[in-house]
């Protein structure tokens, strides 16, 4: 657990990062520091690690105030990511990965074990050992340095716009990786960006800063977008949050219809669409209303699927409305057709789950959320 | 050349001797000058103080520092010390910039990462600033040590002039063939030495052609 407690950290040139923030990180989940630049949030990361001294407040990590450690040793606990990386790039990327073990002291033998074990961890294969950063891919350099930060297993690992400098399909796949990684190491987890999206898809809690380094809103990413507290958030959450709101609804009890299948070779269906599976039941695209058989050259493709079991309503109702059938596919954990939804079952779902919450209510500022 | 063969062994002492007042200062003033240019990259207003200082040393002229260096140091004016600290000095003008101007190129993000892993200043300095200045530094330590083999040649007035002998005596005694043997030895000396500095850069710093050879492929 990490505590603000009344934190304000004021320049030497008078301005004012942040203010009196007051603010508790969960153990072991992803809490995301989200904000416009000038907002704080990276000040706010950074007095974690002491990287940044607090002017005014204490901060501690597990109890423990950080300014009561020496600034190095307590860095030497806390796991860094940043932008591009930050590597070392006179090291190889077994030496690099080691470099926080060596500090602690390890004998070297040790700590590149350690290294190379962490290189598997993050999905770098074992010739990239000896290579240097330089003729690695930024994607790749990334992962080293989330190798790097995990290399003495700190329980707290701070990332600051860790993957903001790469291509939005890397910046795609180095976000699932962080997140599956997560479910296996459940670390305590601060990560700055200013990407809502990436803070939505990451955090299971979102810090949103406003500038001047006030706390907006500190909530599940649901509710960020089901309720942001003031027209700041709203705004900051920006378009489409009631659809991707969805995103964070389950679609547990959402009911699943009759959909007409065929196998390829069979006849076209005489009247609306046909649903075209292989022999183990896993769709293959649609079959339109005609005569004749189906074939390859006839199949119009599918949607977006929807995984019945993991499924959100979001997914649901996306397989709906990207189907050429208007029938979204729902499938099970192993791609086989269970049947078919409809877009307003999403929406009678939805109604459900908002009567089950209870009707809204008005918070103090007489904002109905 | 028959004058070459019959004084090899007057020669090959010359040879030694040129090496070491030519070579040792440039060590010595290089493990001088690092501190230094260290001190002048972290304190921002001395910097400019040291960096010039250090400068307006190579300026004064080599005969006279070989002539006021024993009055300084307290040395016999015979004192083939006088050349080593004279050269020395001249190392540490031409250096101490060169390590400050390394040291002001580091990456900030790379200081910064460090730090934030847990490094105190100084392994920071040894562990990062310093080895990733290496290609720099070492550019700069080629020029000092071309620069000093050059001037020992003029310590002959004094007597230790190692290969510079050759020019006074040669001179003097209107042996042609001496005059010219001494100058094809240190411009070779100094190729050689050259030489060894390139390939003991190379050997030091294998992650900077690997990323030479990175930027050259992403060019072309």
């Amino acid at each position: 657990m990490i505590e603000f407690r009344g934190v304000s950290k004021r320049f030497p040139d008078g301005t004012i990062a942040v203010d009196d923030l007051d603010l508790v990180v969960d153990s072991g989940r992803i809490t995301v520091f989200v904000g416009p630049s000038g907002c704080g949030k990276t000040t706010s990361l950074r007095m974690i690690n002491r990287m940044i001294e607090p002017t005014g407040g204490t901060i501690s990590v597990e109890g423990e105030d950080i300014m009561s450690r020496d600034a190095a040793e307590l860095r030497r606990g806390i796991g860094y990511v940043i932008q591009q990386a930050g590597l070392f790039p006179h090291r190889t990327i077994l030496d690099n990965v080691a470099t926080v073990p060596l500090l602690l002291g390890w004998n070297k033998k040790q700590a590149r074990e350690r290294a190379a074990e962490l290189m598997e961890t993050v999905g770098l294969a074992p010739e990239m050992a000896k290579r240097y950063p330089a003729q690695l891919s930024g994607g790749q350099q990334q992962r080293v340095g989330v190798a790097r930060a995990l290399a003495a297993d700190p329980p707290v690992l701070l990332m600051d716009e860790p993957f903001s400098a790469v291509d939005p399909i890397v910046r795609e796949t180095l976000q699932d990786e962080l997140l599956r990684l997560q479910s296996e190491l459940g670390k305590t987890i601060v990560f700055v960006t200013h990407d809502i999206d990436e803070a939505i898809k990451l955090g299971d809690k979102v810090a949103v800063f406003r500038t001047g380094g006030h706390l907006a809103q500190y909530d599940e990413p649901g509710v960020l977008l089901s309720r942001p507290a003031d027209d700041f958030v709203d705004s900051f959450v920006g378009r489409d949050r009631g659809y991707r709101g969805l995103g964070f609804l389950s679609s547990d009890g959402l009911p699943i219809g009759d959909l007409p299948v065929v196998a390829m070779g069979d006849r076209r269906p005489s009247d609306g669409w046909a649903l075209v599976v292989d022999g183990e039941r896993r769709p293959l695209g649609w079959a339109a209303r005609g005569t004749g058989t189906v074939t390859e050259d006839s199949l119009v493709p599918g949607g977006s699927l929807y995984d019945a079991g993991a499924g959100s309503l979001r997914a649901a109702l996306d397989a709906a409305l990207s189907s050429p059938s208007g029938r979204g596919v729902a499938v099970d954990s192993d791609g086989r057709v269970l049947g078919s939804i409809g877009a307003d079952d999403v929406l009678r779902g939805l109604a459900d789950s908002r009567s089950a919450d209870g009707a809204p209510e008005a918070d103090a500022t007489g904002r109905v959320g | 050349m028959n004058w070459v063969i019959q004084n090899l062994g007057f020669i090959s002492s010359l040879l030694t001797d040129h090496i070491v007042f030519s070579l040792v200062p440039v060590v010595i003033g290089l493990v001088i000058a690092v501190p230094l240019g260290w001190l002048a990259n972290r304190a921002g207003f001395g910097r400019a103080v040291v960096v010039n200082l250090a400068g307006l040393l190579y300026t004064v002229p080599s005969l006279a520092l070989f002539v006021f260096l024993p009055v300084i140091l307290g040395t016999g004016i015979l004192d083939p010390v006088n050349v080593i600290v004279a050269l020395s000095v001249y190392t540490v003008a031409l250096l101490v910039r060169t390590v400050a101007d390394a040291l002001e190129a580091v990456p900030p993000l790379l200081v910064d990462a460090a730090t934030a892993m847990g490094f105190k200043p100084f392994r920071r300095f040894v562990a990062a600033e310093l080895p990733v200045s290496v290609p720099v530094i070492l550019a700069g330590v080629r020029v000092a040590a071309v620069s000093s083999i050059s001037l020992v040649t003029v310590g002959s007035v004094i007597g230790f002039g190692g290969l510079g002998q050759m020019f006074t005596d040669g001179f003097q005694r209107s042996i042609t063939a001496e005059v010219v043997a001494g100058i094809v030895l240190v411009v070779a000396l100094a190729l050689i030495v050259d030489g060894i500095l390139l390939l003991i850069g190379r050997a030091l710093t294998p992650w900077d052609r690997a990323a030479r050879a990175v930027a050259k492929g992403a060019t072309a």
